[in-house]
């Protein structure tokens, strides 16, 4: 590669941030300043520079959090390190919406207007906001923005906002009021009190899985983990060895809980069964469906779990590296997890792992940048690969090749969580729970118009009506529930007997996602609510290919006509052909839900 | 080794590792594609070749979907038809499609309404990118298929002067920071217009041609001849009008050049008219 780079150079503070994750360049051919004979020599780069291309993501994330944008100066230093064409890497920065390539305040916030958040405050917050600080992005000190949701459903109204600097804060909040978010980003204060965010975790039912150790255990203690019966079953996995852990897997009939409902112990056998050499465990914690925040729940109050169910994860598949990719918008979730991983590689249970014989397996956290799109799972790789987030084309699948073109087992949080049971108890035993095709527990994320929001674990089979009772009923009459999120569909108070297993939803034509239970009542503005919805489908559209970039765009444009008005006619129509075809020809899941939402909503009457 | 497929009822047997394109073609099916290109990776983001595949939720871009054993392959059910009609519809709204070619014969196949979406709707429309002698840049004419980012990257040239930026429908291609090309590290081969499906990427003769309203295919003549810059031996294709050379490609076929050329073999023809 002829690299070209741009005549700009770094400020001081920017060479020091890339610096501070890259190390000190080892030549002039890789940014040194000083240029020495050797450098007249020997040339630096090939195949060995730019297998580091990987670390982009991370290298733009440490400029945006030390000087709050990313300037050209500094985006060409990092080139300049990684080998990377500055118009590649300029094509990844703008792909994020936590990355900026202009001038930015150094203190921003991030204010959810999505739609759990609206109506609850967030638009009070966005006017105060306005009011002290100008029009979004345009404070100079400090500045606003709207952001999709931010996986705090349940006390809203919530933002995510950071301030950059040698030591940049990063927080998330809610319910967040303006007068201790503009202290905050004025830096009158540094610390808030501790937001009252104790998940609301609760169950109807006896028995608690999932979260049974929220609450109890110390996030922050391996020994506490361990007292609450931790390690046990990586102890089991270990000594067992690969092939019994993932006989457990498959016995146990998991569905994964992303989203797809895939049989995990397909994909694990899958992995552990591809030729030898390098194989991936991911950990998909880009929890970004509006309505969700399960897995932030999980990862914020119980890290060692994930940590642990990884590990076993990699022991069965013959993975010695596994990420845990996890959305930006989660600081507390992401220093939870860092955390954990640091104890528990002190104490020598990731690393060289040395437990029956040894074995090798390690974690490394990757932070993503604002972009749904990333948790589809080969739209992850990209973004872990430092290529812009767009998903790849399927076959071939991830097991056959993913990240790095290697195989690669890609769980969701909550679906690994289960693991630790089906080791501990057997697959068999965690099968009894829950229905014939939808075995064990499965959370459910409560927001919206009922009583206590919060997270609620059930073993399948609940029905919507037990769900929602749980959280102490809908406030109001009930008008709509919005089940599995801005990519599921919308239900009416007559189908609310629908029981939430993956076949009872498919033969009511729907799809659990990934837990999301948002009961509206008849208060609702549902015309707001779909094109918020729309709104949001057209803003994380990757832009890839067209059904999906242009799809959005008109879905967005016929459903302002519908509920504004000024329809002519021709939208109700429109709708469905715009839908079928993003249906139908786009590439990845994104464009083939976008519209579910919206269609339910018609189809339910709440938009006449 | 071959495998056997079925394509709209009959029963065929390709190589191993055709797509399905290289099928339909072999079965003379006509398919409509714009993001694909004989000398590049096969990305499928136009969507525009989709096909119906037995078992597959979701129809399959015939680009770039692997052949297999027992695949049947239809093309002309409703739903193939559906979606190549509001695909070419999505980009009729959007985009100017007006000097791309095959694209209006297709419009008419497949009886798609690029109005039906209403008269104010979002497009790409900007003004064009004039910013040295040798190309124009026309986004207001993209369809973001990315092959001019591909043939710039590691299809052909190995410059990465260009990528796609930004995200959803405000994506485009784009030089770092949208520095002017001239400032960027293109190197003028114009392999990106000699794969650009929609004329947004354009040999500047052809533009001032196009404004000026002498732009004239019916008068021109393509004269093939071997580039004398170098001892490569690159085929040019010269395409003359009034005994002036308006533009230059290079066969795609062709072993040497698989259709790119380097700046000299582009534009190097201004010396004859010099």
């Amino acid at each position: 590669m002829d690299l070209r780079l741009l005549p700009d150079a770094p400020t001081d503070p920017e060479r020091a941030a890339v610096d501070g994750l890259l190390g000190s360049p080892g030549s002039s051919w890789e940014g040194a300043v000083a240029r020495t004979s050797l450098d007249d020599r020997i040339a630096h780069g090939g195949s060995e520079a730019r297998n580091r291309r990987h670390l982009l993501l991370p290298a733009l994330h440490t400029l945006q959090d030390a000087v709050g944008w990313i300037s050209k100066g500094g985006l060409n230093y990092i080139c300049q390190r990684l080998t990377v064409p500055p118009a590649d890497a300029y094509g990844v920065a703008t792909f994020y919406h936590l990355l900026s390539t202009e001038a930015q305040a150094r203190a921003m916030a991030y204010v959810c207007d999505d739609i759990a958040c609206r109506g609850r405050g967030a638009e009070e917050l966005v006017a105060d906001l306005e009011a002290e600080l100008g029009p979004a992005g345009e404070g100079v000190e400090a500045t606003w923005e709207r952001s999709p949701c931010l996986g705090r459903c349940e006390h809203a109204p919530a933002a995510y906002f950071r301030i950059a600097g040698d030591i940049p804060a990063r927080e998330s909040w809610s319910p967040v009021d303006s007068e201790s978010l503009l202290a905050w980003l004025r830096r009158e204060t540094t610390t808030l009190s501790q937001p009252d965010s104790a998940p609301q975790v609760d169950s109807g039912v006896e028995g608690l899985r999932l979260l049974r150790r929220v609450g109890t255990v110390s996030p922050g203690s391996l020994d506490s983990y361990r007292e609450h019966g931790g390690y046990a079953a990586l102890g089991w996995a270990a000594e067992r060895g690969p092939e019994h852990v993932i006989a457990e897997v498959e016995a146990s009939r998991l569905l994964g809980r992303g989203g797809a409902a895939f049989p995990a112990g397909v994909k694990w056998r899958s992995v552990a069964e591809s030729p030898p050499g390098a194989r991936y465990v991911i950990c998909n914690a880009d929890e970004s469906e509006p309505g969700t925040f399960k897995d932030r729940v999980l990862m914020e109050n119980d890290p060692f779990a994930l940590v642990e169910a990884m590990t076993i994860a990699g022991l069965a598949v013959g993975a010695e590296q596994g990420y845990l990719y996890i959305r930006g918008e989660y600081p507390y979730a992401e220093e939870t997890i860092g955390i954990a991983i640091d104890q528990a590689r002190a104490a020598g249970l990731l690393g060289e792992i040395d437990m029956s014989g040894g074995f090798r397996f390690d974690i490394e956290i990757r932070r993503g940048a604002g972009a749904y799109i990333c948790g589809e799972e080969t739209a992850l790789f990209n973004s872990i690969e430092g290529y812009r987030g767009e998903p790849r084309q399927k076959p071939p699948f991830p097991t056959q090749s993913g990240l790095f073109g290697k195989p690669t087992l890609v769980n969701n949080v909550e679906t690994l969580f289960n693991v630790l049971d089906i080791v501990l108890e057997g697959g068999e035993a965690f099968a009894a729970t829950g229905t014939e095709s939808s075995t064990g527990p499965k959370l459910f994320c409560l927001s919206g118009d009922v009583a206590t929001p919060g997270v609620y674990e059930f073993p399948f089979g609940a029905t919507l009506e037990d769900v929602m009772e749980a959280a102490g009923g809908v406030t109001g009459e009930l008008a709509a529930v919005l089940v599995g999120g801005a990519a599921g569909s919308f239900v009416g108070p007559d189908r609310i007997d629908i029981p939430l297993t993956f076949e009872g939803a498919r033969e009511a034509g729907l799809s659990i996602g990934s837990g999301v239970v948002m009961p509206f009542n008849t208060e609702t503005d549902f015309g707001d609510i779909t094109r918020r919805i729309a709104a949001f489908f057209r803003d994380e559209s990757c832009g890839q290919c067209v059904p999906c970039r242009v799809g959005t765009t008109r879905q967005e444009e016929a459903l302002a006509r519908l509920t504004n008005e000024a329809a002519t006619g021709t939208e109700l129509e429109l709708i469905d052909d715009i839908a079928l075809a993003m249906r139908d020809a786009s590439i990845c899941g994104l464009g083939h839900t976008a519209s579910g939402a919206i269609q339910s909503a018609i189809g339910l009457g709440l938009l006449s | 080794m071959t495998v056997q497929v079925t394509v709209d009822g009959r029963p065929t047997k390709v190589p191993d590792g055709a797509t399905i394109l290289d099928v339909l073609r072999g079965q003379d099916i006509d398919t409509p594609t714009l993001c694909f290109s004989d000398n590049l990776t096969p990305v499928n983001t136009c969507r525009v070749c989709v096909v119906e595949v037995e078992g597959s939720r979701t129809l399959v871009p015939a680009c770039s979907r692997v052949a297999e054993d027992g695949m049947v392959v239809s093309t002309a059910t409703d739903r193939v038809r559906h979606s190549r009609r509001t695909v070419l519809e999505f980009l009729g709204s959007s985009v100017d499609l007006s000097v791309a070619p095959n694209v209006a014969d297709w419009m008419d196949e497949y009886e798609a309404d690029t109005n039906r979406f209403g008269p104010n709707v979002a497009t790409v429309d900007q003004p064009v990118k004039v910013q040295d002698d040798l190309y124009i840049r026309d986004y207001a004419k993209c369809i973001l298929c990315y092959k001019c980012v591909e043939a710039c990257g590691v299809d052909a040239q190995n410059t990465f002067a260009i990528a796609v930026s930004g995200r959803g429908f405000e994506a485009t291609i784009s030089t770092e920071f949208d520095n002017r090309l001239p400032d960027s590290a293109c190197v003028y081969c114009g392999n990106c217009i000699g794969v650009c499906p929609t004329g947004a990427l354009m040999f500047k003769s052809e533009f001032t041609m196009r404004r000026q309203g002498t732009w004239d295919e019916s008068a021109q003549t393509v004269t093939e001849t071997i580039c004398s810059f170098c001892g490569v031996g690159c085929s040019l294709e010269l395409y003359v009008q009034n005994n002036e050379i308006v533009k230059v490609l290079s066969p795609l076929d062709h072993d040497v050049t698989s259709g790119h050329l380097c700046i000299k073999g582009r534009f190097g023809w201004e010396h004859i008219q010099g």
